[in-house]
Formats: structure tokens, sequence, C-alpha cells
């Protein structure tokens, strides 16, 4: 055959150094209206749990004589049951029912996520063994296990993280050992193996970045479900407990005053369903833009 | 479509027009153009192949002709006559009496393309008893009939099945069965003998022809194999990049193509080295015996010796174990029984107890370069990878060899910051092969590393690998199902079927007459691009009473 | 023959004997077997919740009564002065026999079983659950495969921006802006904001929630309601559920739908010149029940999660306001026998979809 000087390919196109940091920033530009509604209610949320003392204006459990108070200059939203200012306790409510769902969350998606990987790339007994008891543990509703739960170890907080963690962990297990699975069996593992790559190289190198962007968004699903189980349960009144402020239980203390056609009951409420819907905007975006990324020429 | 003593058969009126045709597709967010203004007529009983690489519209031109856009795409312009009538303009309603009834369509994969919950035979008469063409019991009958001319295994109770209960060649027989239900002036095939292995697809094509011929139908046939489609058609039409590139009698589009884009398409074949013989073996194989965890043995007793510096071919179907015996080779299924020695030293048969440096001399690249390809990691990344872990280079040596790497697949460094995502097809393949070569290897086992990529790249690739073997002197086992390909790189060749060695030897020995029988089978069942090949080789078979195994 | 029938026991059947069995009876019983496995564990399960109650349980439920005496008869009662293997069988055969204890919370006055408390909740629930799944269950269809039908349509976006932001919110939340329209019906004309608003807006605002039929807001039942009237009152938790649960559902079907719809067979049909209705009916249909029956029964076991908040919410007396109830005074045993009458429940309608989507298999029902 001839050999003809080869045609060197190149890129028609000056050598731009492109960082991951650059890449997201694209991202970022492109994100549409709901996923910029999503990050700014959240950021609110996080700001004002995060400086809950400065910004309200009374003490947590400060009492004053009127209870259910109506709404006026002194108390913007009214007062309680026991007569505590609504806005206050609103604010420090961020606080507790946020940190605690955002809590929970972490140690489930991080004891979920570790073993399901492992369980996707060792495979054999262990992850035979794990995955059975996750679809023993998942056989029963979660909110039903955590009730059995909570009747037994009583409703402290640390109780009502550690069984929530542990129920919601099933699920993060499973996506985690899904996508791991799916990534395991693709060829640059293999060889990464052949080279001779130990498996944390390999677990943080070649699985993980192609696995997070879905348990990431994962992650803010499970977080929005977390903190719906935990409302749920606070307004069931088996979880947090007063005199913390906490949203679920406030809706709960309040929900007579609905009776009189007053919506300060409905105010707790909404503030969850607003924080689960821009955290469902985020991870919408999150989920579509995952793909993007890779396409932007 | 020829017929089988190679005279043209009588062409009647214009059947199919279709002027201008636009057609686009939606992704990233927006509409990209697939076809861009295509001609093209077709006179009744008449074939015209479509031909072209990945992306050149060929299926979206095929489907449109029967006024048809996948979902995600649009016709934005153009019309398409059918027997006088534009389909475009047409009512939904006026379309599908013409669909199945007088347009038909048979698909690549007919595994997916069958309905799984309903038999082949009621799937086959659909289309006659909805469009009250016959009575069930009349199409019934007709089913049978044309499932004996396309040579079906049991063409009375075949029918019974279920698409999952037939194999593949015979699931695209009985889908051709069921585009020919209503006789219909215009038959769609668009690559219906891609999936299948070369053995199969001979009976395939011979079926298809024959029916075709019968009742003088006019097809378009979608194909990416030049051979294939100098077998089926009367005219070629070459596509590329949704255009047409040239339109041709067969004989003179492959005899003389006026385009320079067509002559590089057919320059692949004429690609061939000659062999060199070696005595001295950096790899030798002996009597390997493989199986997956407790079942069936998929390698049995397997001797392969690869001479330094040179290119085994390993051929085979699929199910050869040809793949298994890479596995094999770089330890990720240790054999059962058998012993592989590397550069004269046993080599460990586990992965897990060789040596880093024997892991760096055994380098493999494989079939689809997407998976092979960390999609998170950036070119720079990829290869500087082997570099760092194997010989330890760090800063600017490091950066000077990755320059160096580059050159020699011949790319420029404006790749290293791209992500794979970003690169083609070819391009990905060729930094496989910079992180193989990385490591400085004098083994690699190249599985099927040209079959995903589209000719004129196939080409490429392999002059690259030849070069860089006379370069670098590093030995190749490329395991392979195509015969081009064997000729255009071999120096010996191993010819495998079901998990045996049929035949080992000299390129130009195997290649030869006389052939052990499967080799015979194998070799013979390749298409060429003699648009008579299929015909002599039937008349030859015939002759010869070579049985065929019913695909 | 012999050494075949031999061979092939050997590689099979663990039992050492091979019954020639329809794939789909094997799948099933397969299933079935599984099924009763999980029940069995989690009855473990749920029967250790009374090994892990903490040593000075006895006393502490006791209170002002805790002499040595009475708490070794609780701890009697409760059989912690046997061993758990003994204790488990026979706490699981009395639950297979209905007896399912006593209550804890009934220890001075008269003993009252756990059985007898549940029962009449058992049915309260069960009415709202399969009254709310009437509605739900054919209108999330129905929504699901008319979204998934016309895509991309103005429809579809907006029954799924609806249902996105529906299933961000909680059942109380859902539950109490639902009851707080009802009672707007009468408060409305006499709030400030009424007052604020031009009279006209006012005025219709007034005349719109008026439509609102002015459903019970609280959701009182005996054994003696007559059936209409159990209908009329449980309307709005049932609506409450329906909202939340068709939201799910309907966004699964889509989805599980616009799936199917782009298999290739599909486009096959279409090609063969099938006619819109006979593509849905004869080839999309025929493979989407398995798709379709998992959805379901997902919902469904969601509305079992869902029930209990709701009940609390409108003071329904169903199981699920007797486990609240039961887990705030720390009553185990009604707690074990709600928590596996809703564990049965789920594990029962994952069953029943896992066998329909293995009866609808056309690679199992025709095997090769």
């Amino acid at each position: 055959m001839t050999s003809a000087e080869p045609v060197i390919q190149t890129t028609g196109a000056p050598r731009v150094k492109r960082t991951r940091r650059s890449r997201m920033r694209i991202a970022l530009k492109k994100a549409p209206l709901s996923a910029w509604f999503g990050m700014g209610v959240t950021l609110c949320y996080i700001l004002v749990a995060l400086f809950a003392p400065l910004i309200a204006p009374y003490r947590e459990t400060q009492v004053f004589s009127e209870a259910f108070a109506p709404w006026s200059h002194e108390f913007m939203f009214g007062t309680d049951q026991l007569g505590r200012d609504m806005l206050t306790r609103l604010i420090y409510g961020a606080r507790n029912t946020i940190g605690i769902a955002f809590a929970t969350t972490t140690i489930s998606f991080t004891a979920g996520v570790t073993l399901g990987l492992l369980a996707a790339m060792y495979r054999g007994w262990p992850d035979q063994l794990l995955s059975r008891a996750v679809d023993v543990l998942m056989s029963i509703p979660s909110l039903i296990f955590a009730l059995m739960l909570l009747s037994i170890f009583g409703s402290s907080i640390t109780s009502l993280v550690l069984i929530i963690a542990l129920l919601d962990s099933t699920r993060m297990f499973r996506l985690a050992r899904a996508v791991g699975l799916n990534v395991v069996v693709m060829d640059f593992v293999e060889v990464a193996q052949l080279r001779g790559e130990g498996p944390a190289w390999i677990l943080r190198r070649e699985i993980l970045p192609n696995i997070l962007p879905p348990l990431i968004a994962e992650f803010g699903l499970r977080f929005c479900f977390v903190f719906l189980t935990i409302a749920a349960l606070s307004f069931l009144g088996v979880g947090i407990q007063p005199p913390s402020a906490d949203w679920g239980s406030m809706v709960r203390e309040n929900a007579t005053l609905i009776t009189y056609g007053d919506v300060t009951p409905l105010l707790p409420a909404g503030a969850i369903a607003l924080l689960t819907v821009a955290v469902n905007f985020v991870v919408d975006w999150v989920l579509h833009s995952t793909s993007g990324l890779r396409d932007e020429k | 479509m020829k017929n089988s003593s190679g005279t043209a058969r009588e062409k009647g009126t214009d059947l199919l027009k279709v002027r201008n045709l636009h057609v686009e597709g939606f992704s990233d967010e927006r509409w990209h153009p697939i076809v861009r203004g295509v001609d093209l007529s077709l006179k009744r009983g008449e074939v015209l192949g479509l031909i072209g690489e990945s992306g050149a519209g060929k299926s979206t031109i095929g489907l449109a002709a029967m006024g048809y856009a996948k979902p995600g795409c649009r016709i934005t312009q153009g019309s398409v006559l059918f027997d006088g009538v534009d389909l475009l303009s047409m009512t939904e309603a006026r379309r599908r009496r013409l669909r199945g009834s007088r347009i038909a369509y048979v698909a690549q994969s007919a595994a997916a393309w069958f309905n799984p919950a309903h038999r082949l035979l009621d799937q086959t008469v659909e289309t006659a008893v909805a469009h009250g063409i016959a009575s069930r019991d009349k199409a019934n009958s007709d089913a049978i009939d044309l499932y004996r001319r396309l040579q079906l295994p049991e063409p009375e109770s075949i029918g019974f099945r279920y698409p999952h209960q037939v194999s593949g060649g015979q699931l695209q027989r009985a889908m051709t069965a069921m585009a020919m239900a209503c006789r219909p002036d215009l038959i769609v095939f668009d690559e219906p003998t891609t999936a299948l292995d070369v053995t199969t697809q001979v009976e395939v094509l011979a079926s298809i022809r024959r029916i075709v011929e019968d009742f003088n139908t006019a097809a378009i046939y979608v194909t990416h194999d030049l051979a294939v489609v100098a077998q089926m058609a009367d005219r070629i039409m070459v596509l590329r990049h949704g255009q047409t590139v040239e339109e041709a009698d067969t004989r003179q589009m492959l005899t003389a193509p006026a385009q320079e884009y067509t002559r590089t398409l057919w320059a692949v074949r004429k690609l061939a080295k000659p062999e060199i013989q070696t005595h001295d073996h950096i790899l030798s194989i002996d009597n390997v015996t493989a199986a997956y965890a407790g079942r069936v043995k998929v390698l049995v007793d397997v001797s392969i010796k690869v001479p330094r510096g040179r290119t085994v071919a390993v051929v085979g179907e699929s199910g050869s174990g040809k793949s298994t015996l890479a596995r094999v080779v770089t330890g990720l299924l240790p054999a059962i029984s058998g012993s592989i020695s590397f550069d004269a030293k046993p080599l460990p048969l586990s992965l897990k107890e060789r040596s880093k440096d024997l892991l760096r001399r055994i380098q493999m690249i494989y079939q689809s370069p997407d998976s092979a390809l960390n999609p998170r990691q950036t070119v720079e990344e990829i290869i500087a990878r082997p570099l760092e872990f194997y010989l330890g280079l760090k800063g600017q040596q490091r950066d000077r060899r990755i320059a160096e790497l580059m050159h020699m697949i011949e790319m420029d460094e404006g790749f290293l910051d791209r992500l794979p995502g970003e690169l083609s097809g070819g391009q990905k393949q060729r930094i496989c092969l910079a992180r193989a070569l990385a490591a400085n290897p004098e083994l690699i086992i190249c599985d099927e590393v040209t079959s995903a990529l589209d000719q004129i790249v196939q080409e490429e690739m392999l002059t690259l690998l030849m070069r860089l073997q006379r370069e670098l002197g590093i030995s190749y086992i490329f395991i392979t199902h195509d015969i081009a390909t064997v000729r255009a790189i071999a120096d010996e060749v191993v010819v495998m079927h079901q998990g045996k060695v049929v035949e080992q030897g000299l390129k130009t020995e195997i290649l030869t007459p006389p052939h052990a029988a499967y080799t015979e089978l194998l070799l013979s069942s390749v298409p060429e691009m003699d648009p008579d090949w299929l015909t002599t080789l039937l008349a030859r078979r015939k002759n010869q009473g070579i049985a065929s195994a019913a695909g | 023959m012999l050494a075949k029938r031999a061979a092939r026991a050997a590689d099979g059947a663990p039992l050492g004997i091979r019954m020639r069995v329809n794939p789909v009876a094997k799948t099933v019983l397969q299933r079935l077997g599984l099924g009763l496995v999980t029940l069995f564990i989690v009855s473990i399960i749920i029967f250790s919740a009374i090994a892990m109650l903490p040593g000075d349980f006895a006393k502490a439920t006791l209170g002002q009564s805790a002499t040595p005496e009475t708490v070794a008869a609780l701890q009697h009662e409760i059989g912690l002065d046997r061993p758990p293997i003994q204790r488990y069988f026979s706490w699981i055969g009395k639950m297979a026999q209905g007896d399912f204890g006593s209550s804890f919370a009934s220890r001075t006055g008269y003993r009252r079983t756990v059985a007898e408390i549940i029962a009449p909740r058992l049915y309260n629930t069960m009415f709202l659950a399969v009254m709310t799944a009437l509605v739900a269950v054919p209108l999330a269809l129905g929504l699901g495969i008319l979204a998934a039908l016309y895509r991309n349509s103005w429809f579809d976006r907006l029954v799924n921006t609806v249902t996105l932001t529906t299933i961000s919110f909680p059942e109380f939340f859902v539950a109490y802006i639902l009851a707080f329209l009802i009672i707007s019906r009468d408060t409305f004309a006499g709030t400030q904001f009424a007052q604020s608003l031009p009279v006209w807006l006012a005025v219709s605002i007034n005349w719109t929630l008026n439509v609102v039929p002015k459903f019970p807001t609280l959701a009182n039942i005996s054994d003696q309601t007559p059936f209409w009237e159990h209908v009329w009152r449980a309307a709005l938790p049932s609506i409450t559920l329906t909202l939340v649960i068709v939201a799910h559902m309907m966004r699964m079907t889509r989805a599980a739908i616009i799936n199917m719809l782009s298999s290739p067979y599909i486009d096959m049909a279409r090609l063969k010149g099938m006619r819109p209705m006979v593509i849905v009916l004869r080839h999309a249909l025929p493979n989407a029940w398995a798709p379709i029956v998992t959805v379901v029964a997902f919902n469904l076991a969601y509305l079992i999660v869902g029930v209990v908040v709701v009940e609390v919410v409108f003071v329904y007396p169903g199981v699920g306001q007797l486990m609240v109830d039961a887990v705030k005074s720390r009553d185990v045993p009604v707690v074990q026998a709600c928590a596996l009458v809703f564990a049965a429940t789920y594990i029962l309608l994952n069953l029943i979809a896992d066998i329909i989507s293995i009866a609808t298999n056309p690679r199992l029902l025709h095997p090769r």
C-alpha cells in the first residue's frame, strides 16, 4: 500500500483550557427560570435557617400573654396556642426541620451509596445478603415502619434521625447499586482493572464521576422525601417534640384555627410545600443538564 | 433486482418519485437537517440500493419513501409521489390505506420490530385482513405459501410460534413474508441482514432476492455494505450527509464510480499487506480450555502462537469464542486448564497474579470506544494515567510523552482538553490506541476495533495500526469477523468455530483453497463486490450439494 | 432415557425432582414463596419490637399501680419470661387465628383485645381506601394515557406542572387547604381580606366558594352510619387522597406509556397502516399490562401511607389514626397489629402486581 502523508486530525480551534468549573458555569448559564427560582428559594431557606437568631423578632420559646392572637404589628402572624410568636416559630422551624432532614439525608445517602457501590463492585454473597435485606425492609411502607420503631424507642431526635436514615438508605442503596452496575460493566472499568488499578482508585476515579449527577439528583429527591416524612411524623405528634419549633407540629397545634377560617396554620404547611417544590425544580434541571454537560461543542 | 440468469428484468413504468426531500431531526433542543434535498425515482420491479456511512440519512429516506417520519423527526419539504399521488400531502387515513398494502417495510432487527405478544402468523396476515384484501383463511394459507417460498423450516407450523421462539435469520425472513403478504408494489428493506452472521446472511439474502423477483416487487434496499448492495440492487445511490453523491447502474457504479468520495468508499476493499513469517513467538497459548462460572465450556483445547512483531487475526462468527480468547489472554477469565507463555516465560493465568510490568506489556483495545473511554475524563487524563501508573512520569516528561503519543496517533494537542463525548468515533478509537501505546506494550489485543467504525475511518485506523507495527514492532492479536480486515492486516490467521480452532496458518495458506469445511463455508459466505457473486455461489453450492444450515 | 432424566435432575432441581411445570406457574409459585418468606421475616421484625422494649417498660407502663406482682404479671402477659423463639411461635400462631393479644391501654379496667379494637377500624380504612381507589385509578390511568398520547401538548404541560407541584405538597397541606376552602364558604364574607377587595370580586369569590358542596370537615363515623352517609362523610379525606395519588400515578402511567409507544413494534404497526385504535388496543395494550399494573400497585401501596395522615387530619376512625394514637401511648401490641395489617396489605398488593406481570409476559406464557 502507499504510505501517503498521514492526515493529522485537528480541532480546528485554538487550545482552550476547559476546566470543570468553566463547564459548570456554562451549564448554569443555560439554567431555565424554574431552576433559578428553585435555587433562589432554597438559598433563602438556608440563609433563614443559618441566621435564625438574628432574623427572628423574639426568642424561640418566648411566651406572651395572649394565645392565638390575631395578626398585628407586634406579632406579624399572630401567636400560637401557647402565646408564642408565630413568625419567630416559623423562622426557628426552618432551622430545626431543614437541619434534621438534611442530617438524616446525609447519613442515609452516605451509608446507602457506600454499601450500594461496594455491592455493585464486588457482587457475590455480600451483595445478595444486602439486597435481600433491603427487599425486606422495603416491603413495609416506611412511614408505618417508622411509626412502629418510634413506638419502641420513643420520639427523641436521635432515634428519629437514625430510624428515618435507616429506612431511607434502602432506596439510596438500590439506586447506587443499579447505577453502579451500569458503570461497572463498561469497558473502561475493565481497562482500569487490566491496568492493575486498585478497587479504591477504580471506585473514586472511574465509577464515582459517572454516577455522581444522578446520585446528586437523587439526594435532592430523597431530601424532599425525608423532609416530608419528618414533617408528617411531627404533624402526627411523634416526630420532633416540643418545645422545639417545627413546621409539622405547628400545623397540628394550630389546626383548630382553620375552623374559624384563619389561614395561619397553612403558613408552616405552605413553607414545607414551597421548599419541596423548589428542590424538585432544581433536581429536574440537574437531571436534564447532566446529559447536556457533555454535548456543548 | 438482477435475476439468476444475470440479465436485467423488464422494468415497468415509474412507481415512486421523490423530489427535493428535506427531513429534520430533533436533538439538543433544536432541529438539525438529516436529509437535504434528495431526489429519487424508482420504476416498477426495480431495486434501488441506498448506500452511505452512518449519518448519511439513508434509513430516514427509506422511511420517508413511505411518507413516514420517525418520532422526533419531521419531513419539512419536498414531495413523495407514489403511483402519481403525493404521500406527503394526502390525509393520514389515505396514507394508512397505502401502508402495508402497497408499500411495506422490513426492519433491521426483526426481534425488536415484531410484537412480542402475538404469533408470527397473526402478525403476517394482519395487514391483509385489516385492509380487506383477503379473508382470514385465505391470508393464512397464503402466509404459509410465503413461508415456504422463503425457505423457512416447517412452513405449516412456524407461524404459530411467537417471535422469541425462532432464530434471528428466521425472524428476518418472517418479516419479509409479512411485508409481502399484500403483494405490495414497493418494499423498503432497511439493513435487513446487518445483524446476522455471514453464513446466515447469505441464505437470507438469497431468499429475499428470490421472492422479490418472483413477485416483481420494486424495492429500496438500504445498507452500508457495498458487497451486499451489489448483489441486491439494479441501481445504486451513494449518500453522504443527507445528500446524493452520485447514482448509477450497479455495474457501472462498481467499475467506474464518478465521484472521489465513492472511490474512497471502495478503497478499503483493496487494502492488503504481504505477510511475513516469523518463528520467534511472543505469546504461546497451549491447550487452553475456559468456561464461564460452572457453565458450558466456551473454549476447548485451544492452542495459538503469536509471532513477535506480527499480526495474528482470529476469525469467527458470534459464539465462536474469539472474544473469550481475549479475556483468557488478559487474565480476566482464567483458563481452567492449559498454559500460556509470554516472551518464553509462563504467564500466570489469573490477572491478580500478574505483576504490574507484565500487565503493562499486554494491552487491549475494545470494539466500542464509547464504552472503553470514561466519559468524565479528558483525553489528557486518559492518556496520562498509564504514563503515571506504569512509568512514573511526571511534569514536563509526562507532557512531552503525551505530545509524542498524540503525534503518533495523528491527532493534534488541541484535543487534550476534550471529553470523549466531543470526539468522533474514529478519534475516540485513536485515543484508545494512544492509551494502550502509553504503556509501551509488546502485545496489543484488538477486539473488533474497527467494526463499529465507518469504512473510510476503518481504513485510516488499519493503516495507522500497521504503521505503528512497522515503527514500534508491536505484535497484534486481531479479533474480527470481517475477512476484508483480515486481508488488510494479518500475517497469520486463526479460524475459530464453537470454541475450537478450525484452522491456523499463514494468511495465504488459509485464504486460498483447499480449506477446511467450516473455513470454506465462512469464506464463501463473505459477500464480494462482484454483482454476480451471490448467483455464482448459490449455483456452486447447489452443485456441490452443500446443505444449507437454515438460518 | 433414564440417564438423560437423571442428568437433567442433577443440573436443575435442588430437590432431585424436576417437574415439567409451565414456566408461568413456576414463576408465580416462586413469587408466592418469596412473598411468604418476606411476610415471615417482616413478622419476625415486628415481633422483635416487644423484645427490644427497654427493661423497665412494664414499670413505666403501669406507673402508679406498679407493684412487684403487677409488674411480674405484665411481664408474663407480654411473655418477657419465656425464651424468644417459643414466644414468637405462640405469637404468630395466635395471630394466624386472629388473636392479636390485648391492648396495654386497657389493663387496669377491663381487657380489650386488639382484634376487637382493630376490626371496625380496619373496615373504615378499607372503606376509605377502596372508595379512593375506585375514583383515583381510572382517573389517573385516563389522564396518564391522554398525556402520553398528546405528549408536549398544552394539556400535557398543564397536567405535568400541576402534578409536579401536587406531589411536592405534604398530605396534610392538601387536606387543610381543602378544609379551609369548605370553611371559607361561611367565613369568607366576614374576613378583613374580603372587605378590602372590590365588592364584585368578593361577591364572585364567595359565589365560587358556595359552588363547592359543603363536605363535612370532620369525618364522624360509627358502626351505625348508613352507607351513603358514610360515603358523604368520608368524601373530603377521599378527595385529599385522590389528589395526592392521582398526581403520582398519572406521572408514572405517562412515563410507562411513552416508553412503550417508543418500541419499534409500535412503529411497525404504524408502517403496516393500522388504525390508531388498533395500535393501542392490539399492539400496545397486551404489552402494557405489566407496567400499568406495577404503577397501580405501587400507588395503592402509597395510599396506605397517605391514609395515616389523612385520617388524623379529618379525625376519621381508621387503622391509621389508631396506630398513631397507639404509638403515642406506646401501646405496643396495637402498634404491632396495625403494622402487620399494613405490611401484609402492602406485600399482597405487590405480589398481585408481580403475578399479573408474570401472567401477561409472552416470553413466559409461550416458552421456547
